[in-house]
């Protein structure tokens, strides 16, 4: 027990320490607010505040689309709506779809990008990637909350006339709320940091993207393409990179706290 | 019974979960306005009978249910009809309160509003109503809109009855609603019962024979799925026919 705590908070220390003390060290506030110059992998100057935003605009968008089909597929996977041995199938696929490496979803929508005529990336199809990848994840996490509601908590919403709708909605909803919380924050933390589903799909650029048939970079593309140089000072912006990376994921798990107690105020036990 | 009105009557209704049957032919007729009590050793059926008064039990799977349960003249397991206008009529209390996810004056205000109107200023009104009616408006006024889950059990207990008349129905099914309270809780829900029975039909399913002396006007005996005993309070309980009700009557099956 003692080993395996020391391994999980060993390697965390670790992980943490080396991109903060090689990140925090190269990074710089010019890197934070301006955009890509010239040949950024090669060591010119400028900054990535064109991936920030490039990775923002396509975990954002991913994660909305992937929750409002997560939810749907989560509400009618509960025992009033479909038969436990067809949930249980439907499960089933949810998690293959969970156990599948990004880089297929990339290479899937990359297929359906070629197909339709379109070549080079774009955030249109970033988003579609992200989205097939956040959407088990959200599905179940979902699922799981939602599942756990007390029987008689549904009951008592059914006895006073409730529909399955309004069940779900005003009372299931909100009991499964931190769940629910969670599980975006997941799905969006999962979104934002995965560079091969996006590896393939969304291109690169030095400017913001104005339309969503726009290349643009991201933040785990550009890391895997800075830390690939041979340069060490090229190498180091990759740690300033991902020392980013780390701040945004660090504080959406501070949120998905935040929120997450706060949706349980009214929860019943 | 000639006299009073019947509010529900079954005839040949048969329950049965995952194919083992647990009720068998059940026929009753359950007087309105008046204070039903179901008893019977554990396990009889009693929480399954009350259940399937509002089609409570088939939001669960694998149940069967065969039979009529005739409420207001009309065969409520007729296919086709709106199941949610057959629940709204009958209020459930069960034997551990569920307040709803939300604040004590939401969990009144909630059936109010998805049946009656979201005017807010009825609302209000109604929610002081209700919650006046189960004796727990002093208690809560100066906290509507805290948690309902932070209130006592009892207090739960009693705010779920609240919550129920707020519905406006016309029968409250109470599965042993004092059994998880103490002895003062419990007294306060089965005086307001007995208050209640005024303007509802009240069916209560308890384990304690006591408890069904002291309140119940109708008794129905159940054992082993069957209805072996039902009629008056007074007699079946000095003049009880079956030697099973006369067993239970003596403490020899409980
Ligand atoms: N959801 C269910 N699935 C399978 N069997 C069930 C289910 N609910 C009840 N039963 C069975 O039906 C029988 C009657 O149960 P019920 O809860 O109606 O009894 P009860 O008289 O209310 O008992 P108690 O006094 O313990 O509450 C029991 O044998 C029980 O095991
Ligand atoms: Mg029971």
């Amino acid at each position: 027990m003692l080993a395996s705590l020391a391994i999980v908070i060993g390697s965390l220390i670790l992980i943490v320490s080396v991109i903060v003390l090689n990140g925090a060290s190269s990074l710089s506030l010019e890197m934070l607010t301006q955009t890509s110059e010239g040949s950024f992998y090669l060591g010119s100057g400028g900054g990535f505040l064109n991936a920030i935003v490039g990775s923002l605009l396509l975990a954002l968008p991913a994660t909305a689309f992937a929750f409002i089909i997560s939810v749907c597929i989560a509400m009618y996977l509960q025992k009033e709506f479909i038969p436990s041995r067809f949930s249980s199938f439907i499960r089933i696929c949810l998690d293959i779809m969970w156990g599948i490496p990004s880089i297929v979803y990339g290479v899937f929508a990359l297929t359906i990008m070629i197909a339709l005529g379109l070549h080079g990336g774009s955030v249109l199809f970033g988003i579609f990637a992200l989205t097939l990848l956040e959407i088990p994840i959200i599905t179940r996490s979902v699922d799981e909350s939602i599942k756990v509601v007390p029987h008689g908590l549904k009951e008592s919403a059914y006895s006073l006339g409730s529909t399955r709708f309004e069940t779900s909605l005003h009372v299931v909803r909100r009991q499964a709320m931190p769940g629910i919380v969670a599980g975006i924050l997941l799905g969006f933390g999962r979104g934002i940091g995965d560079a091969a589903s996006i590896l393939l799909t969304v291109g690169d650029s030095n400017y913001f993207p104005t339309s969503v048939l726009d290349q643009t970079a991201a933040l785990p593309t550009i890391i895997l393409n800075l830390a690939g140089m041979p340069e060490k000072t090229v190498q180091n912006k990759a740690y300033a990179v991902a020392f980013v990376l780390l701040l945004i994921v660090l504080s959406i798990s501070i949120l998905t706290r935040y929120f997450t107690k706060k949706s349980s105020k009214y929860i019943i036990k | 019974m000639s006299k009073s009105a019947i509010q529900i009557e079954t005839r040949g209704l048969n329950v049965s979960f995952h194919n083992s049957p647990v009720l068998k032919d059940i026929n009753i007729e359950i007087p309105a306005k008046q204070l039903t009590a179901i008893i019977g050793p554990s396990g009889c059926g009693k929480t399954t009978l009350l259940k399937s008064f509002n089609r409570l039990l088939e939001i669960q799977e694998d149940v069967k249910i065969s039979g009529e349960i005739i409420v207001d003249g009309k065969d409520i397991m007729t296919s086709g009809l709106n199941v949610p206008d057959i629940r709204k009529k009958m209020g459930l209390i069960s034997q551990k309160p569920y307040p709803l996810p939300m604040s004590i004056f939401e969990n009144v205000a909630y059936g109010l509003r998805i049946h009656h109107g979201k005017n807010p200023k009825k609302v209000e009104e109604g929610v002081h109503h209700c919650l006046q009616e189960v004796g727990l408006w002093n208690e809560v006024k100066d906290r509507l809109h805290d948690p309902a889950s932070r209130l006592s059990v009892g207090q739960q207990q009693r705010l779920c009855l609240a919550r129920a008349i707020a519905v406006k129905p016309e029968v409250i099914l109470c599965d042993e609603p004092t059994s998880a309270l103490d002895p003062i809780a419990a007294q306060q829900i089965e005086r307001l019962l007995l208050k209640l029975k005024k303007d509802f039909t009240v069916i209560l399913v308890t384990h304690t024979l006591r408890q069904a002396k002291r309140v119940a006007d109708y008794v129905i005996f159940l054992y082993f799925g069957m209805v072996v005993e039902h009629g008056l309070a007074d007699q079946v309980f000095n003049d009880p026919k079956s030697p099973e009700m006369k067993a239970y009557l003596s403490g020899e099956i409980s």
